[in-house]
């Protein structure tokens, strides 16, 4: 699948599809979106970006190993999760901080939730490119 | 509506677990795919359909207002699906390594474990 | 800090697999993280154990939101019990498998998975809540196929096979149990369930669904007529992978029709019988099952199912006395099957073979070895003083106060053959004149290994045939839990207050 009008397009869908998934996990707490369906997003441009380029020049572009990822985002799931503890409340209660002045406040609530949200899309982003990449590797 | 949800819901149970007792292993992750979909596909049928119904409460009012269709089934779902996405790329990741290790797509030939040594 | 004590077993996990997957490729790190943080969650434990049992049922509502709304956690004594179990196993088998799995098998982030296995097994004993119980069964079957699969091996994978596509479909048939529990109550709180499902009208519906969660769980259980699966696959992993499958893994199945069948559905005749007649089936197949196998870890795999017999006929006679004998004989199997299964692997790591036919001379090689390995062996037998005895006893005496003399004479007859078979070992494995195993090259031998290996190898065993002696020779301390467990159990508004009431909701 090494045409020229797919990895052309797929060089600029790359940034694009990466900003749109940002776009999804931001607008996930009240509006459809969140951080499994942004990660699938941000998975699926790398995805294709794999298609038009090679999967050699994709790993290249990512840099890290998608493996690590996972405890990344696990971690900072689990860190968003016990934050609650220290403020005396159970285990993932939603802690919201008071809201931004304005040039930062498209970005809408910040709260623990948030970050919870970006933990989800990197392990989504992480297991979904080594399922993909340990299958397409082993062909 | 509820009725066709329902047939459906019949039909790829009836499908997957059709696919499951074949004898190919590719057979195999479909089966498991499609009984998956259908037990999916229950929740949301059992969660009462609402059409037009979200449950948001209006900005004006404390409580719903009218019947509301309930957000519940779509969260167990969404997990489920996020479960089942887990498990199935194992599963094919399994069979894949399974055919070339056995060499073979045929169920009945993968009795090793099974005999008496 | 205690008020959220039921949560640190399950944190904990967690943390540990995140350490350990950052440090992916750093196995000798990843040992010492796993066997220090095993000790800490085994302290964890101790202390939830000891705090559930001075001050009762305790219960946290994740995320503060009201029950039966959010999900709750409840560790009530059977809970807090079994995490209690579980973190001595973990302790056990984390060291095992530091010095018996090799590291072509470790590197491919056994023990993140491991600990992740302990995360989903802790996290099924202590959630209140029926979809979440679930979640944590998919995470304990994911993390149990990669364990399985761990290293490739052509039996592996084939054993596998069969692993997977039984415990999916055992999957399937409970999220359609619960999706039909959702329709009929609208709620998935287990102690709200308590009450919603007595209030239905349409009670036909609710035996299928009791059913559908029997056949469910019952796959995971290893019952009768679905246990299939396990003879195909426990004996192909390496052995410490087996011996955390044969203790925890059939009896998170057994734990969830404990729970299910006591809180959430009353057992009416036909259940009841459904159950006893099941339990006298896997008694015998089980049983006649280990009789004729010739490779070790496929007979015990057999006696796992035989056993699991028992715990079904305490819940199918439903009096208090059965269901504490079938708790009794649930901490016993735990501690046992456990150790049983690492000694397999140190039989393996002695001669290179499981077959019983190349075996023998093993008394006369390693004497003090062989009268370790008679602790765990005449306990499964339950030989009187030691822990196998007493649950049988109150099974037996609950079912002359049943009057189920079939379920009786089946319960002698596997105990009978169990100690048949354990004799047949013993006589195979320790006093027959072995014939001479040709020496493999390059194979760990067990003498060739360093003594900090031996040590870490033969410390679990040690260490849980010391608890089993407890559990033996302590027997009134675990049949006060056994029955206490039992009639928090059988009276289960104990367990609803502690969901409702507890219920500390804070003011945002």
């Amino acid at each position: 699948m090494r045409t020229l009008i797919l990895k052309t397009a797929s060089n600029y869908m790359l940034p694009l599809l990466l900003v749109f998934s940002v776009f999804i996990l931001l607008r996930g707490h009240y509006l459809p979106g969140g951080g499994f369906v942004g990660g699938l997003i941000a998975s699926i441009a790398f995805v294709l970006h794999a298609f038009a380029n090679g999967l050699e020049t994709t790993k290249e572009l990512i840099r890290i190993h998608p493996g690590f990822l996972m405890p990344t985002g696990l971690g900072l799931a689990f860190v968003s999760g016990i934050g609650p503890l220290f403020t005396d409340k159970p285990f993932m209660t939603g802690l919201w901080f008071p809201e931004l002045p304005p040039p930062l406040s498209v970005l809408g609530n910040i709260g623990t939730a948030l970050f919870f949200d970006i933990g989800v899309y990197f392990v989504v982003l992480g297991v979904t490119l080594t399922i993909i990449f340990s299958i397409s590797e082993s062909t | 509506m509820e009725i066709l949800l329902a047939i459906m819901v019949g039909t790829l149970y009836a499908a997957g677990i059709y696919m499951i007792l074949r004898r190919s292993l590719v057979k195999l992750i479909i089966g498991i795919i499609l009984l998956g979909n259908g037990a999916n596909l229950l929740i949301f049928l059992l969660g009462r359909i609402a059409k037009g119904q979200p449950p948001i409460i209006p900005e004006a009012s404390k409580t719903f207002l009218e019947a509301y269709s309930d957000p519940l089934p779509q969260a167990l779902i969404l997990t489920a699906i996020v479960i089942s996405f887990g498990l199935q790329s194992f599963a094919i990741i399994l069979v894949k390594r399974a055919h070339k290790v056995v060499k073979t797509d045929d169920l009945d030939e993968m009795n090793a474990t099974d005999e008496y040594s | 800090m205690t008020e959220q004590l039921l949560l640190y077993p399950l944190l904990l996990q967690m943390f540990l697999a995140i350490v350990l997957m950052f440090s992916w490729s750093r196995i000798s790190w990843q040992k010492g993280i796993s066997i220090i943080g095993s000790f800490l969650n085994l302290g964890v434990a101790v202390w939830l154990f000891s705090h559930v049992w001075e001050n009762g049922t305790q219960t946290i509502q994740a995320g503060n939101w009201a029950p039966p709304f959010g999900i709750t956690f409840v560790a009530d004594s059977l809970s807090a019990t079994l995490v209690l179990l579980t973190s001595i196993a973990g302790v056990a088998v984390s060291s095992f498998s530091s010095a018996s799995v090799i590291p072509s098998r470790l590197k491919f982030g056994y023990f993140p998975i491991f600990h992740f296995l302990l995360l989903g097994l802790n996290g099924a004993f202590l959630t209140g809540d029926i979809f979440n119980l679930y979640v944590w069964f998919e995470i304990i079957i994911i993390t149990s196929f990669v364990l399985l699969t761990i290293g490739g091996e052509k039996a592996q994978l084939e054993g596998a096979m069969k692993y997977f596509t039984l415990n999916i479909l055992a999957s399937v048939i409970f999220l359609t149990a619960i999706a039909v529990l959702y329709g009929l109550t609208g709620s998935l709180n287990m102690a709200d369930l308590a009450g919603k499902v007595a209030a239905v009208e349409n009670r036909t519906l609710i035996q299928v669904n009791a059913l559908l969660f029997l056949i469910g769980f019952g796959i995971k259980s290893a019952v009768f007529p679905l246990y299939f699966w396990l003879p195909a696959s426990y004996h192909t992993p390496p052995s410490a992978v087996s011996s955390i499958f044969g203790g925890l893994l059939t009896k998170v199945g057994v734990y969830a029709l404990l729970r299910v069948f006591t809180l959430i559905f009353e057992l009416d005749t036909f259940l009841q019988n459904v159950l006893l007649t099941i339990a006298v089936l896997t008694l015998f197949s089980g049983a006649i099952g280990a009789l004729v196998q010739n490779n070790i870890r496929k007979m015990f795999s057999y006696l796992v199912i035989c056993h699991i017999g028992y715990m079904i006929a305490g819940l199918g006679m439903m009096t208090e006395v059965a269901i504490a004998g079938a708790i009794f004989y649930l901490i016993h199997d735990i501690l046992v099957k456990t150790n049983l299964f690492m000694v397999t692997g140190v039989i393996y790591k002695l001669k290179a073979t499981n077959s019983m036919k190349k075996l023998g001379g093993l008394y006369a090689d390693q004497p003090l070895l062989s009268l370790l390995f008679a602790i765990p062996l005449f306990s499964l037998v339950g030989i009187p003083p030691l822990s196998g005895f007493w649950p049988k006893l109150s099974l037996i005496g609950a079912g002359f106060e049943t009057g189920n003399y079939v379920l009786i004479g089946a319960i002698l007859f596997a105990s009978f053959l169990t100690l048949f078979v354990v004799v047949r070992f013993w006589a195979e494995v320790f006093w027959k004149n072995g014939e001479k195993v040709e020496k493999i090259r390059n194979f760990p031998y067990f003498n060739k290994l360093r003594n900090y290996k031996k040590f870490q190898i033969i410390g679990p065993i040690v260490f849980l045939s010391i608890i089993t002696l407890y559990v033996g020779f302590g027997a009134e301390n675990i049949q006060a839990l056994a029955t206490r467990i039992s009639y928090e159990l059988m009276n289960s508004e104990g367990y609803i207050d502690a969901v409702f009431s507890n219920a500390r909701i804070m003011e945002k």
